[in-house]
């Protein structure tokens, strides 16, 4: 039996083939003819965004929080440059895309045709890998291979790049059985003689300690229960980077909280002085290294990591340890009890001693009002109010990210999508958008900045189109808070262009999308208007006025070790020298 | 401690291993990369280079083997030997490459570049150029009454000390290929 189909029919042939269920896009003339198949089929819903920057984010929401890879189709020209915040957004973070675009037929390309772009030019550094297929016949394999690269390896987005006449055109259908994923098979399972010596290490450390980071949650659940076991059979103190937030729960006794520049204390300070740092799934970003020369100078350090270009990018470790977090983690598990379960009993109970002392610091106090609400108050009462529930938190970039992070407890992978690698402010609303289509019944947040929040508010109008019932929280301090911030440290307190001047009304604005606006400025209303958010069964717009001058502690600026952090306004004075200003 | 031997997939030490970190010697590395030889390859390997700053010598592509459809990536990069490392694994990295190859440490290796020179003149330094390109092993491949073209292979320091003899007697032009290289044995 023959197959032959039309290039736009494949598109969703293979789509459906690779078990897609949902496609964040927007039409135009370069993807017509996929539209049209579109239109007539009913196994896969496209959800119509307002921009496509935004059908991006919200595909990065709905894999981010599936787990399964986020698909996006957008036409030519300026749909595909729209595209490429997200994509580099995506790269950074690796998560999972299979990204479409339209293109002129391909008789046109390279004559500056209406809306031709070189999308695949554009894009080469913006994706894992990339394709302009000019044949309809090598169409679906192209199709089959991109999800296999985009969820094999370190995972991260694709895209193929399809002109209009290869849309039209017939050929043969290739299924996914049949297509050959290429030679793309990463290796997973990670050399027994460096998990040897990572469990080694383990066996004598006496001051060791779990840094984990988005690769674990990447890896899967089954990574995230491994992890969890092992920390709890060896009693090491465990923090994770701004990606890696879940995969340990926030309630579980071995958690110090994240680390880096807005980490806690104790973290900081546990990663500045331990003698063994395991490294599962981060990639030492300098958000997280602070000075490289006096990064954690006396410990042993293992890394593993699926990606070889991570080991020994910028931190040089002792054992890197190359392959998927879930095989390493069950093959060290498995040895480490085999070989009789040792630790470094007498070292681990001095060194949970030292962790208690820098616990007590509470790094994370802060001076409350009765007055104005406090953005931490305000997440604290957030949390308190949420907990236990089916929740799914997104943020925008800045200072209410941090607080975020912070402030919030994550007790599972999956449920903090968070732009870290790019910070792209304007990712949280359409990725709150693709995590609530993808958990319709659940309670989605999207703790926002006023001023990021603005950069992709349209998507507000998919939300209602859609009936996503997110709830858009945002921490309104009229500036640009971190900015204002590293002014006020950096550079002489001259507030340059960081002010959001000329604020929509938030609640007539909910009122003008169709959906629910909440304002609050007490204190005393608080938890209240919480209630009220989380209640009603819709969208809904929280426009929380908080303190417009609070800055955002622990901080490492740039340039400086982790044991020289600030921790309140106190310590901030002339600490920043010229060449920690030179640096982002 | 006894000396990790982790070889498959991981860079090639540990720190029972390590290079001196400190040592900011900068090393010369010929690689060879086999790759599909599809649309934008070369400009993905190129991309790469100058996208995170590393150098390029010299760069020379062509299919090697057409069936396969794949093509051979002789590049000769400078740096650090961690940057060298990182170079490898981000080629190493991409979609499209098969294999890395570090002629440099793989063990001995052969290298060869073609060059043409143009060089025009007259009486004794006609001859002079005519005799040196003889102890060179150049051939003559064009010559008018005042020039001659002379195709030259070698190792590029060879072509470079030919260039410098040339370079008084009426060097005109110079065309090179950039390097080939391959390991010896079998
Ligand atoms: C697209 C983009 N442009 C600029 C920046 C630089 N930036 C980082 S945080 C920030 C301010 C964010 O303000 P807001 O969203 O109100 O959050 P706040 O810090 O006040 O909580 C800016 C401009 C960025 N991260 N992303
Ligand atoms: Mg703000």
């Amino acid at each position: 039996m023959t197959n032959v189909m039309s290039g736009a029919r494949m598109v969703v042939q293979a789509l459906k083939d690779q078990g897609v269920e949902v496609v964040f896009g927007y039409p135009g003339g370069a993807v017509l003819p996929i539209y049209d198949e579109i239109f007539q089929q009913n196994d896969i819903r496209h959800i119509l965004v307002r921009h496509e920057q935004g059908a991006v984010h919200a595909a990065e929401g709905y894999a981010r929080s599936t787990g399964k890879p986020g698909v996006v189709l957008v036409t030519s020209g300026p749909g595909a440059t729209n595209a490429v915040t997200g994509l580099v957004d995506a790269l950074m973070d690796s998560i999972p895309l299979v990204v479409l675009t339209g293109q002129v037929p391909t008789f046109m390309i390279g004559t500056d045709g209406f809306q031709e772009a070189d999308t695949v030019g554009i894009t080469r550094p913006c994706t894992k890998h990339n394709w302009l297929v000019k044949d309809t016949a090598k169409l679906s394999e192209t199709i089959h291979q991109a999800f296999h690269v985009a969820t094999h390896g370190r995972p991260g987005p694709v895209l193929i790049d399809i002109p209009k006449d290869v849309q039209f055109a017939t050929a043969e259908y290739t299924p996914m059985q049949k297509a050959k994923v290429s030679h793309y098979q990463p290796k997973v399972k990670g050399d027994i003689e460096a998990i040897t010596r990572m469990v080694e290490l383990m066996e004598t450390a006496e001051r060791p300690i779990f840094y984990t980071g988005g690769g674990v949650i990447n890896s899967g659940p089954a990574a995230s229960q491994l992890l969890r076991e092992f920390v709890a059979a060896t009693d090491f103190p465990i923090t994770s980077t701004l990606m890696g937030l879940g995969a340990y729960p926030a309630s579980g006794k071995n958690w110090l909280g994240m680390l880096g520049m807005h980490g806690l204390y104790e973290a900081n300070l546990a990663m500045h002085g331990c003698d063994l740092m395991i490294n599962i799934g981060a990639r030492f970003d300098d958000r997280i290294t602070g000075r490289i020369k006096d990064f954690s100078p006396g410990s042993r350090k293992v890394h593993v990591d699926i990606d070889a270009s991570s080991l020994n990018k910028v931190i040089r470790v002792d054992v890197p340890i190359l392959g998927d977090v879930g095989h390493v983690l069950e093959d060290a598990l498995r040895l480490w009890k085999a070989r009789g379960r040792k630790v470094n009993k007498a070292g681990l109970a001095k060194w949970w001693k030292q962790i208690e002392e820098w616990r007590a610091v509470r790094c994370l106090t802060f001076t409350n009002s009765s007055k104005v609400i406090k953005p931490q108050h305000a997440l604290q009462r957030l949390e308190a109010l949420t907990k236990g529930m089916d929740r799914y938190i997104t943020t925008e970039v800045g200072q209410h990210q941090m607080w975020a992070a912070q402030f919030l407890g994550f007790e599972d992978p999956n449920r903090w999508m968070t732009s870290g690698g790019l910070g792209t402010m304007g990712y949280g609303l359409p990725a709150s958008v693709g995590v609530q289509v993808a958990h319709p019944d659940a309670l989605v947040i999207n703790v926002a900045g006023e001023a990021s929040w603005l950069m992709n508010m349209q998507e507000m109008g998919t939300a209602m189109q859609f009936r996503l019932p997110v709830k858009q929280f945002i921490l309104n301090n009229e500036r640009l808070g971190m900015v204002r911030q590293w002014q006020e440290l950096l550079h002489g307190e001259r507030y340059s262009q960081s002010w959001s001047e000329a604020l929509p009304d938030f609640v007539k604005l909910a009122e003008a999308f169709g959906c629910k606006g909440l304002k609050v400025s007490d204190p005393a209303d608080l938890d209240d208007a919480i209630m009220e958010m989380i209640r009603y069964d819709g969208p809904v717009i929280f426009d929380c006025l908080v303190e417009k001058h609070e800055n955002c502690f622990p901080m490492i600026p740039s340039g400086k070790p982790h044991n020289e952090m600030l921790l309140g306004d106190a310590d901030t004075q002339g600490v920043i020298g010229a060449k920690g200003a030179v640096l982002v | 401690m006894s000396p990790l031997n982790i070889t498959k997939g991981s860079t090639s030490h540990s720190a029972y291993d390590l290079r001196d970190p400190n040592a900011e010697v900068i090393e010369t590395h010929t690689l060879a990369v086999l790759v599909d030889n599809e649309a934008g390859v070369l400009a993905r390997v190129i991309g790469l280079f100058s996208g995170r700053g590393y150098n390029i010598d010299s760069l020379t592509v062509a299919e090697v083997d057409h069936t396969g459809h794949r093509s051979r990536i002789t590049v000769v990069t400078t740096g650090t030997p961690q940057v060298i490392d990182q170079i490898k694994a981000q080629l190493g990295r991409m979609v499209p490459v098969h294999e890395v190859h570090d002629l440099t440490v793989d063990g001995p290796a052969v290298q060869r570049e073609l060059a043409l020179f143009k060089v025009a003149g007259k009486g004794d330094a006609r001859i002079e150029a005519l005799r040196l390109a003889e102890i060179f092993r150049a051939n003559v491949v064009d010559s008018t009454l005042e020039s001659f073209v002379f195709e030259i292979t070698g190792t590029p320091e060879k072509i470079d000390a030919f260039a410098e003899l040339m370079r008084p007697l009426g060097l005109r032009e110079m065309a090179r290929t950039g390097v080939a290289a391959l390991a010896r044995g079998a």
